[in-house]
């Protein structure tokens, strides 16, 4: 969507990513998503009395491999406490680095050639989740109320870019390019839908060359669907609001997914004064040359060398390859991909099979060895296997792993050899001599004529490139 | 009472049992703790089995520990798992925390045995354990008098021959103000040489663990015990526990001492006199006394009144009703928040929660909070010049003997002044100690706080048994 003329976004986001690591912010709690309620949890994570937090150097490794990534420079840091009361909040405030942030400015460039100026990116802790039952359903309200501390005390970087978003299209870019850079670090796994990334918009209007606008927050977008919509609804709402000669109040803005609209959640008189001050139960964090080097040393290629790695290995891509290549990039299976090619198999294929087989069972991806991929896909591509039974043969191994000939012949995936093949089409040949005429004399759409009896006859195990190049042969 | 020493080295020769001695301590605590009101919790169970597996110990041969069978009362802030634990306030009442703090688990691997929990300033915010939910704790000298606070009951149990060592927390003299209205040996260790892990912080930066003892030998073991890095509190300093007891008999020959007029100014005559003439006790035994002026003290407790209660306003934010101890139902989780901590918290607490809260508010921070830090700062500053000209100073603990009971409620200001002279340490990080020296009206006793930088624990236990034998103490 495009803003009626003469008028333009000015769009910062905010965006809040988990960090994968194995135990919590600061204290040894498995940092889990999905485990039973308040089973990760311990004196420290649940804000008990005389409780003390220490930092997780995993969590600061990770932080750095985010500045790095995105060209921050790294340097002493401090954290803050943020005070508020919530019930999910179990100290009632939230340890954060304020002033003096892990990551100070940077910049991350996109895809369509623009660059994002990144103004920091710095450490704090997730909150625990609150269930809100019965009566309204949210906070204000509700009957009653569940708490889960699991996520208490997980860590996050907050990553603030600058105001330099033009539109809702720019801002999904970002988001998703930045997705990329967390997964490709090892710092996040980028899982939108449990909250693992989750983003704040901060939206303005104004004319062209005008001082920035009054901006409204909107809080807690969590799919890029949402972050575009939401963007371009509250745009054009703060458009009408200035073109109808009202003014745009600054305000923290609730996004209601089903409703399609932004509504208010507290104007700025009702912001909370958070009362930031050092933690005192903590020290500086001060990484030294020799850690920020380990950091920078272990980090891989980004998603941009990445696809262009890959890019080149394609000729004349189509869109769909190019859809795929962004796909494969994005769910890291690049390595795979490229190993497969390497290993002889063509690109399409591989770029195919990774971009739909693997990306649909993404969590079971750990049981598929390179070795096993690639075997399976040079037994599609010789005729072996044909596409659905390579399909099956990859849905076994990620399911439960082992060698896909084995699979292959559990599953009765005998290998027709080309003698067997060679009789049945001959055997079809005779017993079907109109349609056999009509393709030899060019009608190229009785290939699938014969392909369709073929399979018939084989029970689908016959590949149909194999029956198509047998048929030239006898043409 | 016996001291700790003799009893631990007579429950590791089998000349005793801990259950002996635990049985001595808890007659001792049956007989005047309801006059007293010590101990609110008296973990008869807990020091039974910690008792007779010390024996146990005994009897397969190993080595106990330097504290062995030594019963060994708890203030109400340390976390001890399963006991109750309230810091002093009904809104912690019935909570009993399911972990213990580092401190107690030193205490327990060097053989002691833990009597119970006692009485408090709510949240040690307080300097006579009358803010405390549960009631003042009388001094045991004088039952009119208040025991001085906000670690009280700690100090009482000692002074009534409950128990011969206790552990209090000092965030502005709580341990060495009591030490000195009760005749004891009291200690503010450097901060982070004591693991805060389990303590119930008031204010996080200015809060160190230390021991109550009626001796200084006796003190320097029970420091030694709980003092060392401890990797659950991130402020705890790198090291290993320093060797104390073995340099307790060192003297004092040969070092400077600071005689500082900021640190008896305004103190009552008779406790100025006893400061002199600790300081000739000091020059008699080979010191030599140096007169210094440091200023910066003055502006020690406008600077802790102001960084103090932010901290705390944060540190108790979590007493909301949510996860334990008290909770008054409400229309929603904000009232039931506000109904909860109204009903909670005690009027000084109550006091200092929106004190903090408003000097770190938008728009005052600057003025107050980050002012603050500024004075503290000089406040370092001041005490390091100082130590470049002397090893150790000298000044006054409290202003006065222990005060009567009532007086001072209705004053904060009055009752704020207690701490005048033991703030400055806890702003600068450093160590302290108040020893008894003399008597003053109504024959109460009268404590001298030796002070040194960082890490001069050894150095202050020599000092202060100096002193102990100079007054006539063995």
């Amino acid at each position: 969507m495009t803003l009626r003329d003469g008028w333009e976004m000015v769009i910062g986001l905010e965006v809040h990513t988990e960090l994968k690591t194995s135990t919590k912010m600061f204290c040894g709690c498995a940092n889990e998503f999905g485990s039973e309620p308040n089973t990760n949890v311990c004196p420290v994570c649940l804000g008990l009395p005389g409780s003390l937090p220490v930092l997780n150097v995993r969590a600061v490794d990770l932080a750095m491999a985010i500045g790095f990534a995105l060209h921050s420079t790294i340097g002493f840091s401090t954290f803050h406490r943020k005070n508020y009361f919530y019930p999910d909040m179990p100290k009632d405030f939230q340890i954060s680095q304020y002033d003096l942030p892990i990551n100070s400015g940077g910049y991350l460039d996109l895809p369509d050639g623009s660059r994002v100026t990144i103004e920091r990116a710095h450490l704090e802790e997730d909150t625990g989740k609150s269930t809100h039952l019965g009566g309204s359903g949210r906070i204000h309200g509700a009957d009653r109320s569940l708490v889960d501390y699991n996520r208490s005390g997980v860590p996050l970087v907050e990553i603030v870019s600058g105001p330099d978003i033009r539109s809702s299209a720019q801002a999904r870019g970002y988001a998703s390019e930045l997705r990329g850079i967390l997964i490709a670090t090892g710092a996040s796994d980028g899982r939108m839908e449990e909250g693992s990334m989750r983003i704040d918009a901060n939206v303005s209007v104004r004319r062209p060359g005008d001082p920035l606008g009054t901006r409204c927050e909107i809080k807690n977008l969590n799919s890029l669907r949402s972050l575009h919509r939401a963007i371009d609804y509250e745009a054009a709402r703060q458009v009408e609001l200035v073109e109808g000669g009202a003014k745009v109040r600054q305000e923290t803005r609730h996004w209601d997914e089903h409703l399609g609209e932004t509504s208010t959640m507290r104007t700025k008189e009702e912001a909370e004064d958070y009362r930031y001050f050092r933690e005192p139960d903590l020290v500086d964090l001060v990484p030294d040359t020799a850690w920020q080097e380990r950091i920078r040393a272990g980090l891989g290629a980004m998603p941009a060398e990445r696809r262009a790695t890959l890019l080149a290995r394609l000729t004349d891509p189509t869109p769909s390859q190019l859809d795929a290549l962004e796909v494969v990039v994005d769910l890291g299976f690049d390595d795979l991909v490229l190993a497969a090619i390497d290993a002889g198999v063509e690109a399409p294929l591989a770029l195919a099979r990774a971009a739909n087989e693997l990306a649909a069972a993404i969590d079971d991806i750990a049981n598929l060895t390179q070795d096993a991929f690639i075997a399976t896909l040079t037994m599609e591509q010789g005729g072996e296997l044909s596409a659905t039974q390579a399909k099956t043969v990859l849905l076994e191994l990620l399911a439960h792993a082992g060698d896909p000939r084995a699979i292959a012949a559990a599953k009765g995936f005998e290998q027709l050899s080309s003698d067997s093949l060679g009789e049945t089409v001959a055997a079809l040949i005779t017993q079907y001599p109109d349609e056999w005429a009509r393709f030899r004399d060019g009608d190229e759409k009785l290939a699938q004529f014969f392909i369709g009896q073929v399979m018939k006859l084989t029970k689908g195990q016959a590949n149909g490139k194999a029956v198509i190049a047998e048929l030239q042969s006898r043409r | 009472m016996r001291s700790a020493l003799d009893i631990a080295r007579d429950v590791r020769s089998g000349a005793t049992t801990a259950e002996n001695e635990m049985a001595t301590s808890l007659a001792a605590i049956r007989a005047r703790n309801d006059e007293l009101n010590v101990f609110l919790f008296v973990d008869e169970e807990g020091a039974l089995d910690a008792a007779r597996r010390v024996d146990e110990r005994v009897t397969r041969g190993e080595d106990v520990g330097a504290l062995a069978g030594v019963p060994i009362a708890l203030k109400d802030n340390l976390c001890q798992s399963g006991v109750p634990t309230t810091a002093g306030s009904k809104i912690l009442k019935g909570w009993r925390p399911p972990y213990s703090a580092t401190v107690v688990g030193r205490l327990l691997d060097a053989g002691a045995v833990p009597m119970g929990k006692t009485n408090m300033d709510e949240f040690a915010m307080g300097s006579s354990t009358e803010t405390s939910a549960f009631g003042p704790t009388r001094n045991p000298l004088n039952v009119e008098r208040v025991p001085g606070g906000s670690s009280g009951g700690s100090a009482s149990a000692v002074a009534a021959d409950m128990t011969p060592l206790s552990l209090g927390s000092d965030t502005g003299g709580s341990i060495r103000q009591p030490a000195a209205l009760c005749g004891l040996v009291g200690v503010k260790p450097t901060y982070g040489l004591v693991s805060r892990y389990g303590l119930i912080a008031f204010a996080s930066s200015l809060d160190q663990i230390g021991p109550f003892a009626k001796n200084v030998a006796d003190a320097a073991a029970l420091l030694e015990v709980i003092a060392g890095h401890d990797p659950m509190d991130s402020t705890s300093l790198p090291e290993l526990a320093p060797s104390l007891l073995s340099h307790v008999n060192d003297g004092v020959a040969g070092k400077r001492v600071g005689l500082v007029r900021e640190l008896f100014d305004g103190a009552a005559d008779e406790v100025v006199a006893e400061v002199e003439r600790a300081a000739e006790a000091l020059r008699d035994a080979g010191a030599t006394i140096v007169e210094l002026s440091v200023p910066e003290i003055h502006l020690g407790l406008s600077a802790y009144y102001l960084i103090a209660p932010a901290e705390a306003s944060s540190n108790l934010a979590r007493y909301d009703g949510v996860r334990y101890g008290l909770r008054v139902d409400a229309d929603d989780v904000a009232a039931m928040n506000e109904a909860t901590r109204t009903a909670g918290f005690g009027a000084e607490v109550k006091r200092r929660i929106m004190l903090g809260t408003y000097a770190l508010s938008a728009g005052y921070y600057d003025a107050y909070y980050g002012q603050a830090l500024k004075v503290r700062t000089q406040l370092i500053d001041a005490f390091r010049r100082a130590y470049l000209e002397a090893d150790l100073l000298l000044g006054a603990t409290a202003p006065t003997v222990a005060f009567a009971i009532g007086e001072k409620t209705a004053d904060p200001m009055a009752m704020y002044l207690s701490d005048v002279f033991t703030i400055p340490t806890n702003l600068a990080g450093d160590a302290a100690i108040s020893v008894p020296f003399g008597t003053g009206e109504a024959d109460l006793p009268i404590g001298v706080q030796l002070l040194g930088p960082g890490r001069s624990e050894a150095g202050l236990f020599a000092a202060a048994r100096v002193l102990e034998l100079a007054d006539g103490r063995s």
